[in-house]
């Protein structure tokens, strides 16, 4: 327990340095780095996972990377809507640091599993972007951090700033779950076999208990560097706010 | 409510004054559709196509005239009247009416314009019409957040389109699918389900809008 500076009780997790707490931090990153190594190392060295089903083949290997990285993307824009909503609630700058971090390793996610499906797309239905649904929805979450992101470069003042950013996010965080798995069902019956991918990989009664193991290692290890990354992108902001406090 | 209505009187009274923002929007969607009949010579346009053209002239015309709801507040000066006279609620239901209104009218005068110019057979009219209202209405509740958004954001124009497309893609997918099938298209998406979602998104979009409103408007 600690004292902010208007003489409140606070309680912040990311304030506890302490030597357990860093001690469970090197856990995370170690966990993270061997589990996503084991992984890539895993990835070529057993069967492509798919490689039975028609959008298999080789590439299909990208399974193992791009559907975590999907999930993760989509658990991180959620991170980012409740980070919001605390933050029009309590008003700590805290708040507003970890829904930008977490909007921007959204980001970053979003466009490596974009481009890994792209990939995968070329290989087993033979060009880059269908138009499928699911790559369609996809990019909009692409569209939506960038948006994000133009509103705070573009807004002047910081607590403005904070505020309508912070609402622009819950709002495209009651909207995104119609994108990300409404409409990618709706579209089952005519579009591609993503969806047939998604239902099976879903039901896990196509895929090994070999297959299974490495996707939950593959999930567990990109949510692991996700909350690295969170708390990297914390500290960053709390200096960059000191920096900028000191300067005036 | 009644400040609600008091918000909507005053607004429908200044605009049959000045009738500023109803000629923008009509004028827009009347010059973009002309410009795409010269395009597609008036006809041979497949289902989906029609259907597309239609709701991304509803769009951007809404875009570009809806946008300044909140903002000529501002430059009229008679934004701290507002906030000081009349509820939070208030403020947003009736700028949402509004806002309705306008794209109510809008539809009036396009559907008409849209059959003749581009020789579209519509065959349901009473999906057609249903389309038109949920997506209206997912469409103004959105807008009149994000207008109070760029508003209290002291930001222009351009913006608009960035901030309010990502977040109404579901709705004008959906949309446009139905519209396919009013016009005699094929079947990408099963009726039930679309109107699902888009009477679905209109319910989400107006309450959050709601919710979210006084956040917008009081520092």
């Amino acid at each position: 327990m600690g004292l902010d500076g208007i003489g409140q009780r606070s309680y912040n997790w990311a304030d506890d340095r302490n030597d357990e707490s860093e001690r469970d931090v090197i856990v995370l990153k170690v966990l993270s780095i061997v589990l996503i190594t084991g992984v890539t190392v895993l990835a070529f060295f057993t069967d492509p996972p798919l490689a039975a089903m028609q959008s298999g083949g080789g590439a299909s290997r990208l399974f193992y990377f791009h559907v975590p990285m999907a999930q993760v993307s989509f658990l991180s824009f959620m991170t980012a809507a409740v980070f919001a909503v605390l933050y029009l609630r309590r008003r700590r700058p805290d708040d507003d640091h970890l829904a930008t971090a977490s909007a921007e390793i959204g980001l970053i996610f979003c466009v490596v599993a974009l481009i890994t499906g792209s990939l995968w797309a070329k290989q087993a239905w033979g060009a880059y972007w269908n138009w499928d649904p699911r790559q369609l929805f996809l990019f909009a979450l692409i569209l939506f951090y960038g948006a994000f992101f133009a509103l705070r470069q573009a807004t002047a003042s910081i607590e403005a700033k904070r505020r309508l950013s912070a609402v622009y996010l819950i709002f495209g965080g009651a909207i995104s779950p119609f994108l990300f798995f409404v409409l990618p069902r709706l579209y089952q019956s005519l579009h591609e076999d993503a969806n047939e991918v998604v239902m099976a990989a879903a039901t896990k009664s196509t895929m090994s208990t070999q297959v299974t193991s490495i996707f939950v290692a593959s999930t567990l290890g990109f949510l692991l560097l996700y909350i690295w990354l969170l708390r990297l992108g914390l500290d960053t902001a709390r200096m960059e706010e000191k920096r900028a406090a000191a300067q005036e | 409510m009644r400040s609600a209505w008091a918000v909507l009187a005053k607004d429908v009274r200044g605009e049959y004054r000045t009738r500023y923002a109803i000629n923008a929007l009509l004028l827009f969607a009347l010059v973009t559709l002309t410009a795409l009949s010269f395009s597609t010579g008036g006809s041979g346009l497949t289902p989906l196509l029609a259907a597309v053209f239609y709701w991304i002239i509803l769009f951007f015309s809404v875009f570009s005239s809806l946008a300044q709801t909140f903002v000529k507040e501002t430059e009229t000066k008679t934004e701290l009247f507002l906030k000081l006279t009349a509820p939070d609620d208030a403020v947003f239901f009736g700028k949402w009416a509004f806002n309705l209104i306008l794209v109510v009218l809008l539809n009036i005068m396009l559907t008409p314009l849209f059959v003749v110019m581009l020789n579209i057979t519509l065959t349901q009219w009473g999906v057609w019409l249903l389309t038109l209202f949920l997506g209206g209405v997912g469409l103004v509740s959105t807008t009149t957040l994000l207008g109070a958004l760029i508003a209290a954001a002291n930001v222009r124009g351009a913006l608009f389109s960035v901030l309010a497309f990502p977040v109404l893609l579901p709705l004008l997918v959906t949309a446009i699918r139905v519209s396919e099938r009013c016009f005699g298209g094929g079947a990408a998406i099963a009726q039930s389900d679309a109107f699902l979602v888009l009477g679905a998104y209109a319910v989400v979009s107006t309450t959050a809008a709601w919710l979210l409103f006084p956040f917008v408007w009081r520092d």
